[in-house]
């Protein structure tokens, strides 16, 4: 690694102060201190997020759970009150990165084989940041791109809980991140299936099941339908046929196990 | 340089870091505790999990900086008081759950977390959570085997020797 | 008399103490005062030529101490080939010099042009990155195909990417050629053994200490075979005298084959010690480790089975391409010819066996022996041509097997690839595998799976293997450039506690346990008085170390050797104490007794007098109680075994899962059952990783896309099931003393083609005609060839 400086501010407002030219923000660092190891980032300063209180911690509120930035994802495991979330949180990485990662580290990377991101397009949650708040429809703007600012971090992530939700994943088998990750939320206004670790774009919805899906929540509502392979990934795990099959597959096994 | 205090195996200590000092350089270069061991650069093979705060973490993928004021433990602080073998590692030997044994710490901390929080785990429980420790030796056998043992379950059933 | 801790006790291990407390020792664990870090700057493209490498920045650069390139090592030698191998015209193979760094040309990512010593790890890389190196990119020699038909060569003074072009037999060949053309049936298989990359869990790393004062070295180092190191640094790299270099193979967490072999990094250390006065270490990170570890298998392999009417073999004719990559590893030559062709007529009493094995050149990491060595693709290629030739002509794949097995009373049997077996019975250890793994209810098992939307299937394999290479007489005429002996010293203390120093080297194989109850069974006293030294070449007699399943069947038979020598002497002390003749002493359980009379001395008043010898004869005897003895088998040792699993794959997603995993093997006599159980588990593990898992993919570049373990798989333990290990069966290996075989490999070599025979088995039960699919069977490419099928 580089060299840098590590400062550990207590409250969003002295973190926000401490970012900007050649920082960077740490949260649980799963991901980027494997990339300052490879000296693929030389920040000088890295602004810990660990010791902001107002960004840790898990609360329910009308329907809305409400993950602060740096909740780990063991946290979010064990929590419970939206149980597709923490099935999918139980199931990134392994214990010992879960105990370290975070959503808000997740959500701000938008790493496109990572799990958060699909939850939260699918849950229509709302991306909350230092300064406002972002529909997750507006966020993920594609592969590691968000609508976040320069030096905006993430707060917290706000998911309203659905009737019916189920994350499948399918691994690919050396890294464990999703080859393809399929989330499938059902509530009162229709159904929303994200798709993540498949496509350059990076996580996205796929309308056509979610039309099909809110007329008929049924894995058989999908049989009809095609997932094209283009701009899906080609990589050595998978050809971008393979990848759109596997969208079609995950889909159908989460709406089988949705609850 | 600036420094850092934490308490390791119960003992407290001080140490002097760089921004990127890793905790598993501070505890195998400046404490000298080279039982936490690190086998890759990409956090997945587990051979350098230590407890921070009792949760198990990956030691080469967290500041030192970030384990200011913690309770760590690592593997040379988890003999019996008198020395011995605890349960756990004393069920490794006894059911023959290592052999180069660089990958052992990583695997006995790792344990003691999965028991601390499930002390009686299923066989696909113990396999899942040991997603984050490899092991080139044993093909796994013997280390679940041993985790099972260690949790006071029956293993005569799972293949002898 | 049984012991507890005797031959046959499923002991429990003492090394495991230090590795369970965190206190073992490995190199990287080792400081001193004055420390310092060695790190490489590694070529990032595969081939270029390197124009110009400029210094200047680096060396002023915070830290640093000394840089070196390959200008600073081109008066020394280079890194030299173990084995000859001569091409089927008789010309020898080519054997480009192997420097310590790279000069005038970089060959393969990763390939080290410099190397910089600075006060710390991060100042080295720091420094690294700002050495200045004007390397002109070359087109890369990645596809060895393509290597032998172009004329861009990975080393241009040959003028050849071929290595040799070896046959074996040559003699063979026209009779095997004419038994294909006038066979029946002819089966034919085009098949990839995949390249491997070993990870060991330990890094490779070394660490070297110059005393100026004596002019001697010390280096620790990651090493499977320290005496070995030590010689070709000594004899062929930089010419320090044997007798002033210490090498030192301390803890070392595995090897797999990867820590045989002289590496140009242990070379750097000493250097830059000697120059510095100050230790140097270098130690891996996981992606050098994966660039620059030799690498394993990587064959590519056409197979032709001839059978008659009745389904007897008539013939196996193999064609492979064996990839030695960028430079020659120390036994990369012996690995697909010697370690391969000589074990291509299975167990089996085909007649007629001929292999051809052309060796390329690529601008790929060194291949060389990796856990098998030659003949785990060597049973691949065999094994799945029969299984792939039992279904083309309606026959089990069992019962086709059992009709061409040698029998149990063929024994010695000449093998038509060479060999000559000495012990087996692969009829019983087929009956026993059926046996514990209840191949009768599988059509049960598969009904439930089916239930599941699950496909199911069973693969069965039989295999030979050779271990403990030798003897030395034979190997050099076939070109080693080695000896393959081994040797142990047993010390015998005043206090009669023991010493024994063995050439071998522990790293996970459980020596330290298992060679005391050899010599406390041979002695009659306790194993926990015998300590086992080894790793330390100022220690331990000349031994050549472990690899190819050797330690027991060869160091072990040194040991036995040295124990009986130490007996014989103990007998005589024990005669003269006695005052009876040599040939009236009895030796029993750890007492020295005269037959017929209750006259006795215990083993350790023999000890005490050897070294406090008042009133003894010194005219006959020297005073002492310690020997060395060096051994070179007769033969190799042939385990053998019969494997079988069963696997589950989801059709939707080609996703496969081995449900059971049965190893019945014969390993002849077994000295700690716990042990070799334990190692069966781990060959098992990694065999299944290769047919599952692994994936080392160079692009058209030469850029290693499967370069860490975010893209390169390891089995992980929810990869892989319990496994059945047996090894009732054992036939006592006829010509080493303790009737062992050798079973640290045998799991590696048996369960690829057991797996990829089962995944056969499932696609056809599901109606897909899928007859081959390589290694590593991914879901996707087990969805990809339903999809074509």
């Amino acid at each position: 690694m580089y060299t840098f400086d590590i400062e550990r501010p207590a409250t969003i407002a002295e973190a926000v102060n401490a970012l900007g030219g050649e920082t960077m923000p740490l949260s649980g660092g799963q991901t980027l201190i494997p990339t300052l190891k490879a000296r693929l980032a030389s920040p000088d300063k890295l602004v810990s997020l660990a010791g902001v209180s107002e960004m840790q911690g898990i609360s329910l509120d009308g329907g809305i759970l409400t993950i602060g930035g740096t909740t780990v994802h063991a946290d979010v495991a064990t929590n419970g009150s939206y149980p597709a979330l923490s099935q999918l949180a139980a199931n990134i990485g392994d214990p010992a990165v879960r105990n370290r990662g975070t959503i808000g580290g997740s959500i701000a990377n938008n790493d496109p084989a990572a799990c958060y991101p699909a939850a939260a397009l699918a849950s229509g949650a709302t991306i909350v940041t230092n300064t406002r708040e972002i529909a997750a429809d507006d966020y993920f703007l594609g592969m590691f791109d968000t609508a976040l600012e320069e030096g905006e971090i993430v707060t917290a992530v706000k998911f309203p809980i659905p009737e019916k939700a189920n994350y499948q994943k399918f691994v690919q088998p050396a890294s464990r991140f999703a080859l393809v990750g399929v989330f499938v939320a059902k509530t009162s206004d229709g159904v929303r299936v994200a798709v993540t670790g498949a496509s350059n774009e990076g996580v996205h919805r796929w309308n056509a099941a979610e039309d099909a899906l809110a007329a008929d929540f049924s894995a058989a509502a999908l049989e009809g339908l095609t997932v094209s392979s283009d701009d899906m990934i080609s990589d050595l795990h998978g050809s971008p046929e393979y990848r759109a099959h596997l969208v079609k597959v995950m889909t159908a096994r989460a709406v089988s196990a949705a609850s | 340089m600036t420094k850092v205090t934490m308490t390791i195996n119960g003992k407290s200590v001080a140490g002097e870091i760089e921004g990127n000092t890793l905790l598993s350089a501070f505890l195998r270069d400046d404490q000298r505790l080279t039982g936490t061991h690190v086998g890759c650069d990409t956090s997945q093979c587990g051979a350098c999990v230590v407890h921070v705060n009792g949760r198990p973490v990956k030691s080469c993928t967290m500041f030192a900086a970030e384990a200011e004021g913690a309770q760590v433990s690592t593997i040379e602080g988890q003999a019996n008081a008198d020395g011995s073998l605890n349960v756990i590692q004393q069920a490794f030997q006894d059911h023959h759950g290592l052999q180069c044994g660089f990958c052992t710490p990583g695997m006995v901390m790792t344990t003691a977390a999965l028991l601390k929080d499930n002390p009686k785990p299923t066989v696909d429980e113990v396999r899942e959570h040991l997603e984050g420790n490899i092991c080139r030796c044993t093909g796994y056998h013997n280390i679940v085997k041993a985790i099972m043992a260690a949790s006071g379950q029956d293993v005569s059933a799972i293949a002898a020797e | 008399m049984p012991k507890d801790d005797g031959i046959g006790a499923a002991t429990v291990r003492r090394e495991d103490v230090r590795f369970l407390t965190g206190a073992g020792q490995y190199t990287d664990d080792i400081k001193a005062y004055g420390e310092t870090a060695a790190v490489f700057a590694r070529s990032t493209v595969a081939n270029g030529i390197i124009k110009s490498i400029d210094t200047t920045a680096a060396a002023a650069m915070p830290g640093v101490l000394a840089i070196f390139t390959g200008e600073d090592f081109v008066e020394v030698g280079g890194n030299p080939a173990g084995w000859l191998i001569n091409s089927r015209d008789g010309t020898p193979m080519h054997e480009p010099k192997r420097p310590v760094l790279a000069h005038g040309k970089v060959r393969h990512v990763g390939d080290a042009y410099a190397a910089v010593i600075a006060e710390t790890v991060e100042q080295a890389k720091n420094a690294a990155e700002a050495i200045e190196a004007d390397i002109e990119e070359l087109e890369a020699i990645v596809n060895m195909k393509d290597a032998l038909a172009g004329s861009n060569f990975v080393h241009d003074e040959i003028g050849t990417n071929q290595c040799f072009d070896w046959g074996w037999i040559e003699d063979n060949r026209e009779a095997t050629d004419a038994a294909i053309k006038g066979a029946h049936h002819v089966t034919t298989l085009e098949l990839v053994n995949n390249r491997l990359v070993p990870n060991a869990m330990e890094p490779r790393s070394s660490r070297a200490e110059y005393r100026a004062a004596n002019d001697e070295y010390v280096l620790h180092t990651t090493s499977q075979n320290p005496h070995l190191t030590r010689l070709l640094i000594s004899a062929f790299v930089l010419g320090i005298p044997e007798n002033k270099l210490t090498v030192i193979a301390p803890d070392v967490g595995g090897g797999f084959g990867s820590k045989i072999y002289h590496y140009g990094e242990e070379a750097l250390v000493l250097a830059a010690a000697k120059k510095l006065g100050r230790p140097v270490t270098w130690t891996a990170d996981r992606s050098e480790a994966f660039l620059t570890d030799a690498h394993g298998r990587d064959h590519v392999t056409k197979i032709e089975l001839a059978l008659d009417e009745d389904g007897n073999f008539l013939a196996f004719r193999t064609e492979t391409l064996a990839n030695v990559g960028a430079y020659l590893s120390n036994f990369a030559t012996a690995t697909p010819t010697f370690l391969h062709g000589t074990l291509m007529a299975g167990n089996y009493t085909v007649p007629n066996v001929y292999v051809n094995v052309k060796a390329v050149f690529t601008n790929t990491a060194p291949v060389d022996a990796y856990r098998g060595a030659g003949r785990p693709e060597a049973t691949y290629s065999l094994e799945r041509v029969i299984d792939k030739a039992a279904r083309e002509i309606g026959r089990d794949p069992i019962e086709l097997r059992r009709q061409n097995f040698i029998k149990a009373d063929q024994y010695p049997f000449a093998s038509a690839a060479g060999l000559e077996y000495d012990s087996g019975n692969y009829d019983a250890l087929m009956d026993q595998m059926e046996k514990v793994a209840d191949v009768a209810g599988f059509a049960e098992r598969r009904k439930a799976s089916e239930a599941k939307g699950l496909l199911r299937g069973f693969g069965v394999n039989a295999y030979i293997e050779a271990c403990g290479i030798a003897p030395s007489n034979l190997v050099g005429v076939l070109g080693s450039r080695v000896g393959l002996y081994d040797a142990a010293t047993v010390r015998v203390n005043a206090t009669g506690n023991l010493s024994v120093m063995v050439g071998a080297h522990s790293h996970g194989q459980g020596h330290e346990t298992a060679f005391p109850q050899v010599v406390a069974e041979m002695l009659g006293i306790d194993a926990a008085a015998i300590d086992i030294v080894h790793g330390d070449t100022s220690k331990i007699p000349f031994g050549m170390g472990t690899y190819g399943s050797r330690s027991l069947a060869v160091c072990g038979s040194a040991v036995v050797r040295a124990t009986e020598k130490v007996i014989n002497k103990a007998k005589k002390i024990a005669a003269h104490m006695l005052e009876v003749s040599d040939g009236d002493i009895e030796f029993n359980d750890g007492q020295f007794s005269v037959a017929g009379t209750d006259k006795s001395v215990s083993f350790g008043d023999v000890a005490l007098k050897a070294y406090i010898p008042h009133e003894f004869p010194l005219e006959d005897i020297e005073p002492g109680l310690e020997e060395t003895a060096f051994y070179d088998p007769a033969n190799f040792t042939y385990p053998s075994g019969a494997y079988c699993c069963e696997v589950e794959l989801d059709p939707e997603t080609g996703k496969v899962t081995v449900e059971s995993m049965t190893a019945v093997d014969d390993f002849g006599n077994v000295i700690n059952p716990m042990i070799v159980t334990g190692q069966v588990h781990g060959g098992l593990g990694q065999g299944i990783g290769q047919a599952l898992l692994e994936n080392t993919t160079y692009d058209e570049n030469g850029q290693l896309l499967s370069a860490s373990y975010m893209d390169y798989a390891m089995p992980r333990a929810d990869d892989v099931p319990f496994y059945t290990v047996d090894h009732s069966q054992g036939n006592a290996c006829t010509h080493n003393p303790l009737g062992v075989k050798g079973c640290g490999e045998a799991g590696a070599i048996g369960s690829p083609p057991t797996v990829v025979n089962a995944v056969i088995d499932a696609m056809q039960s599901g109606g897909k005609n899928v007859t081959h699919i390589d290694m590593p069977v991914t879901p996707h490419r087990v969805w990809s060839a339903m999809q074509n099928a």
